[in-house]
């Protein structure tokens, strides 16, 4: 692992939104990690843990209340040069979740592919704008004639197509994927992942990939962080945070997957937890699974758990792994 | 065992600006007393739709064209809307798949209950009722009931609002428990919980259910059998070990190759090519055929009939044909 090179460094990150006059919901709230070149890193956690919104900041969407971003050298503090910014902005791109939502209803696939060359001026002449956006059609498996639809002419797996291309279009570094596949039927999803390795493979990318779907994390993940209310809780390679979780809410969650064998499915111990996600505004202090977890002390109740790393690779966030 | 719900060649058609949509095409299936069967499929190939024609609650530009629903023996379709009202309910409950917009969020909780059972069971007192509808969301796993009883929809989180909509369908004692995509809203943790209190209400109440999702891991959770359907049509029914492990017709393998196994590794998903078929101008032969790897010439003209492999167990598909395989040399393309 120390010969990789860390593409994106995310430092003490926060995102924190004003609820009502006086209370803070804090969506993100110091997460600390950092992304290889070349790595696809998955990010699971129950909806509200705010997954999403550590994804958005990352790319600037939100601004972060404190702490920032490294990217390939260059800190992303707000304060960095325009040229840099507009380099960051060109290297790092978004799929979305929704495929019915991301795209411009109003404009042709063409336009919305090439948005990206236009406001970049990455293209020299109108006809070499349009043969890109012609090979990165190809490129994602459509067609040339594709180009002059609108989206609704789409179905919702070639829409997510679409929006792969429009993020390949400015040849980034590094893609954070936010839910691609959650609005697909099963079939199709395995499509779009296929096309996300095969890319990965062709052009060396790095993925951010966001989704509640553990088993689907598990297939194209070389590592996997797990998000627990606004806080890292556990990272470390796919196959060792499977085989070997430590942290108790990772467990409980992987233990909690449906498998699809009915065997394995009924036969299996499950670990199971009371209660539901606490409401992540005005969070009392210790730590944040502590209302949950089957192994809580009083020390989890008054002390927040440092994220440290326990064995080489694997970082966890708990008072109870040593 | 005497099925308790039977459903014959059921035909729906669904009027739209563009054309009618038949989005079932003769789906015939059977619930035997507390057996749960799953129905398994992509979105638009008619499952849902399905039970929505059998509990006769289609939109107002659906109908049924075709086809028998049988509740124990009393035919439904030709029913009144009058006497349906009596049925829908006390007979048949439905879970549906939001439990943020099934409920109402104007009322307490404890009220909702109590509407069912004002409905359904007029002999009941007023404190009788409201006695039974605590009982209810105890039942239902929900803790201090007395309190929540008094709660709205939005001081509750979502487990919670479908354990109050399990609830409510079970507040009169339904023989058939309908699911549609229960916790498909809900994250993992919380959908163990639910599909755990399924099981546990069943052995409880003795009522058969069926759930209707698209996730296969919820399905070999909870189900005993299983329909699989594709392009409003069955085409494999079987027990739910018969679908896992001796999967005959090619959508059903694709289906269950394509989902990510938690346990093995594999470099590459299996990939079903081509998208469903449009139900507007439906295929004239296998709804399956424009995206089979196995395609024949036969395929695409007939539709395949059922063939029987173990007790239960049926598949529509022209492979298991033993003509097929008689010619298998030069039909392949």
């Amino acid at each position: 692992m120390s010969e990789q090179k860390v593409l994106v460094s995310v430092q003490h990150l926060k995102k924190y939104f004003p609820v009502g006059k006086k209370q803070t919901l804090k969506a993100v709230d110091d997460v600390t990690f950092d992304i290889y070149k070349g790595e696809t890193l998955g990010l699971v956690g129950e909806s509200g843990c705010g997954k999403s919104t550590l994804g958005r900041t990352i790319i600037g969407l939100y601004p972060p209340t404190d702490g920032h971003v490294v990217f390939d050298g260059q800190v992303m503090d707000g304060k960095q040069s325009a040229a840099v910014h507009k380099e960051f902005t060109r290297r790092v791109q978004m799929v979305f979740q929704d495929p019915y939502a991301s795209l411009n209803p109003r404009m042709k696939v063409m336009d919305i592919v090439a948005e990206g060359i236009d406001n970049h001026g990455l293209a020299k002449s109108r006809k070499e704008r349009d043969q890109m956006v012609i090979d990165l059609l190809n490129t994602v498996g459509l067609q040339q004639e594709h180009a002059n639809r609108f989206p609704h002419e789409f179905s919702g797996g070639q829409r997510q197509r679409v929006g792969i291309a429009r993020a390949l279009a400015l040849n980034p570094d590094f893609i954070i994927a936010d839910e691609p596949i959650s609005a697909l039927d099963v079939s199709i999803q395995a499509q779009v992942i296929n096309l996300f390795q095969d890319l990965q493979k062709e052009r060396g990318l790095t993925y951010l990939f966001i989704a509640h779907d553990l088993s689907m994390i598990k297939h194209i993940s070389d590592r996997v962080g797990v998000m627990y209310l606004g806080s890292l809780v556990e990272l470390t390679t796919s196959d060792e945070i499977f085989d070997h979780p430590l942290h108790p809410y990772t467990q409980a969650m992987f233990s909690a997957i449906p498998l699809a064998d009915p065997e394995l499915e009924n036969n299996r111990k499950r670990i199971m937890l009371h209660g539901s996600i606490p409401s992540p505004v005005n969070l009392g202090p210790g730590c944040r699974f502590a209302g949950r977890c089957p192994y809580a002390t009083d020390r989890c109740r008054t002390e927040s758990p440092a994220f440290k790393e326990v064995a080489p690779g694997h970082f966890v966030a708990c008072h109870q792994v040593n | 065992m005497d099925d308790i719900l039977n459903v014959k060649d059921l035909h729906v058609e669904i009027k739209t600006h563009h054309g009618i949509v038949k989005a079932v095409r003769g789906v015939s299936f059977h619930l035997a007393p507390k057996e749960t069967l799953a129905i398994v499929g992509e979105s638009g190939c008619g499952k849902s739709i399905s039970v929505k024609a059998t509990m006769r609650l289609l939109p107002s530009n659906g109908r049924i064209s075709r086809g028998s629903v049988q509740l124990e023996g009393r035919e439904l379709i030709s029913l009144s809307e009058r006497e349906m009202l009596k049925i829908r309910g006390s007979d048949i409950a439905m879970i549906f798949q939001d439990p943020m917009t099934s409920l109402n969020p104007t009322m307490t909780v404890g009220k909702q209950i109590v509407e069912m059972l004002k409905a359904h069971r007029k002999d009941m007192s007023a404190a009788d009722m409201k006695k039974r509808a605590v009982e209810l969301l105890e039942l239902v796993g929900i803790s201090n009931p007395e309190m929540r009883y008094k709660q709205y929809p939005h001081e509750l989180s979502g487990g919670m609002r479908q354990r109050v909509v399990i609830a409510i369908a079970l507040a009169c004692d339904p023989k058939v428990l309908i699911a549609d995509e229960p916790t498909t809203a809900l994250d993992v943790t919380i959908q163990a919980q639910i599909l755990d209190l399924m099981k546990e209400l069943q052995n409880k109440i003795d009522t058969s259910i069926i759930i209707i999702t698209h996730n296969l891991g919820v399905v070999a959770n909870i189900a005993k059998r299983v329909c699989v359907m594709y392009g409003g049509q069955v085409v494999e029914t079987g027990n739910v070990a018969d679908i896992f492990y001796r999967p005959q017709h090619p959508y059903t393998k694709g289906l269950l190759s394509a989902v990510p196994k938690l346990h093995e590794k594999t470099d590459k998903l299996h990939t079903i090519l081509g998208t469903p078929p449009d139900l507007m101008n439906p295929p004239q032969g296998c709804p399956f055929a424009a995206r089979c790897s196995h395609t024949m010439k036969v395929c695409q003209q007939y539709q395949p009939p059922f063939t029987q492999f173990e007790e239960g167990h049926t598949s529509a598909c022209w492979l298991h044909d033993p003509r097929c395989h008689l010619e298998e040399g030069n039909s392949h393309e």
